[in-house]
């Protein structure tokens, strides 16, 4: 009887919970001159990756900036909610070995949540994971493999993934210890679903231009935040 | 002691297969390649000598060719060492080849384990000790050489002890450079500052957090290089405030020699070489920075410098053994060891 009470309780609570809950939306800019991308020079030098690029060599994507001045691959993390690893049924990420780069390049990731590795690619690469919070690993996957799970345990901001074989690819996991969270898309919007609703700080996260913090008030009808971004 | 020539350049080409090593090793961290093949001793699970050539691409290339060349350089110091227990009438030296033997299995443990462990620390040491390996090698072979064993003969004049000292406290200093150039490459954060001869345009660059993180931020990096830290800053620094005084030192030296021994003397034409050693060193540190380290260029940085170590050993060794036969030997009388 005393757990059909908890149970019930519990059951009550979540479902108030996600009643008051709201999604949290923006959009990121940038203001000013990026530094230039660079071209991926050194692709030429394997003839497996060089076969991908028959015209022009892609360049580096630091600043993923649009024509109207959005910014993508900003991390954006609703913060002060209680730590909890993803549930067993939350959908792992993907990430693909594609053209000898990764795809994509950004990502965010719940600690515990499942990230599946893809060699898309007709050569061989190896999977360097190099955290500074949780394991590293260093894992060769050849072409046609069998596809490379990882799992982090503990928040880590841009935590890098790279080939050193193709010594320019490189990728950044973001883990964070909760679910609210998102990576804002080319056009510099986020959308983080389903927050409860309270006073929080949101943090959002370029890998080049640092850390910029808001305090925003969820409400059941959500809330907007946007953020902007100028050179260092 | 006999002059056994096969045995000198069986030494000398051990020594001169090292010194490719080195300048392999340099190209595998040069090209951040060191973790291109995650497996030791096996290469991606063959056996290492029978990797297909279809996996020999990108970083895999140079870390399996130097794994290749270094287990050749195993089999010659093997070689060597055996050599020199059978045939070398000289304890020390049947020892010093049995430490070369040592110090080569220690250096493919620890460049194995610097893989498996995944620990780029790691690379510091397998640096060090491999310009120390290349030193003791040509230790060996200059000890075996035809001057060596018949260098009593030769009636040379000693050298004064000041200059023997000034060049021992160089050559160690050479070596605390390469230790610092070791730990700069193996934080496999790039070129810490971009610019020379003023670092990010000033004579002494600001290390802030804000500083530090707005290098970063203008940084547009092609590898998959580390941010650089204050550290690393300071670090590129020093070395080049080392360089400037070992180049200072070796100037001094050659300058000292000449006067000493007289500009005839070998040893005063080895320390202007070394001089010339050390001015394309420092040429090829600042090319270093303004391509923004070109794998060619950093590896001649690292192989020129081996050798600016190398030749600060030798010289003392020479100077050594002059001074010892000038004052042990009465003049005129032979020493056959």
């Amino acid at each position: 009887m005393k757990k059909i009470t908890v149970f019930v309780g519990l059951a009550l609570v979540s479902l108030c919970a996600s009643a008051v809950a709201g999604d949290l939306t923006g959009v990121v800019s940038f203001k000013g001159t990026a530094p230039a991308e660079k071209e991926l020079s050194p692709i030429k030098d394997d003839p497996n990756c060089a076969a991908s690029y028959p015209g022009a060599l892609p360049k580096t994507k630091f600043y993923a900036v649009s024509a109207a001045g959005e910014l993508g691959d900003v991390v954006v993390v609703v913060k002060g909610l209680p730590a909890a690893p993803a549930a067993a049924g939350t959908a792992p990420l993907v990430m693909d070995q594609k053209g000898c780069l990764y795809v994509p390049q950004i990502l965010a990731a719940q600690t515990g949540q499942k990230i599946i590795v893809k060699n898309s690619d007709t050569c061989v690469h190896n999977v360097h994971t190099v955290p500074k919070e949780n394991t590293a690993a260093n894992l060769v996957q050849m072409p046609g493999g069998a596809d490379l799970d990882f799992t982090f345990d503990k928040p880590e901001p841009f935590l890098k993934f790279q080939c050193d074989v193709h010594p320019w690819m490189f990728a950044w996991v973001t883990v964070v210890d909760n679910s609210y969270f998102a990576v804002s898309g080319a056009d510099g919007k986020f959308t983080i679903k389903n927050v409860p609703a309270g006073k929080y700080t949101v943090e959002a996260t370029h890998r080049k231009l640092g850390v910029q913090t808001a305090e925003v008030e969820v409400k059941a009808d959500g809330a907007v935040q946007n953020f902007t971004f100028a050179p260092k | 002691m006999k002059y056994r020539p096969a045995l000198f350049w069986f030494a000398a080409l051990t020594a001169f297969a090292t010194f490719l090593l080195i300048g392999l090793g340099g190209l595998v961290t040069s090209h951040e390649a060191g973790m291109s093949v995650p497996d030791w001793p096996t290469s991606y699970g063959y056996n290492m000598f029978a990797l297909p050539i279809k996996f020999w691409t990108g970083g895999a290339f140079w870390e399996h060719t130097h794994r290749l060349l270094a287990s050749g350089v195993g089999f010659l110091t093997t070689v060597l060492a055996i050599w020199l227990w059978a045939k070398d009438s000289r304890k020390w030296m049947q020892w010093l080849g049995v430490a070369a033997f040592l110090l080569c299995v220690l250096q493919g443990v620890l460049g194995g384990l610097r893989v498996v462990w995944n620990m780029n620390n790691l690379g510091v040491p397998h640096g060090a000790i491999g310009q120390s390996f290349l030193v003791i090698l040509s230790a060996i072979a200059l000890f075996t050489s035809r001057w060596w064993v018949n260098s009593a003969e030769a009636k040379l004049p000693a050298v004064p002890r000041g200059l023997r000292s000034h060049v021992f406290y160089l050559t160690i200093l050479i070596f605390v450079q390469l230790l610092i150039a070791a730990t700069m490459r193996h934080q496999h954060a790039g070129l810490a500052i971009p610019d020379f001869p003023l670092a990010y345009g000033k004579i002494w660059p600001a290390t802030t957090p804000e500083a530090i993180a707005q290098y970063n931020a203008q940084r547009v990096e092609i590898n998959n290089i580390s941010p650089i830290t204050a550290f690393q800053v300071v670090l590129q620094m020093v070395h080049r405030l080392v360089a400037v005084f070992i180049l200072l030192g070796v100037v001094a030296a050659a300058f000292l020699a000449r006067k000493k021994l007289g500009g005839a003397d070998g040893l005063a034409k080895f320390a202007w070489f070394w001089t010339a050693l050390l001015i394309t060193q420092v040429g090829l540190g600042m090319a270093t920075i303004w391509t923004n380290k070109a794998a060619d260029i950093a590896t001649l940085h690292v192989m020129v410098g081996a050798i600016s170590l190398l030749v600060g050993a030798l010289w003392w060794l020479v100077a050594m053994r002059r001074t010892a036969l000038t004052e042990i030997v009465p003049a005129g009388q032979n020493r056959n060891n």
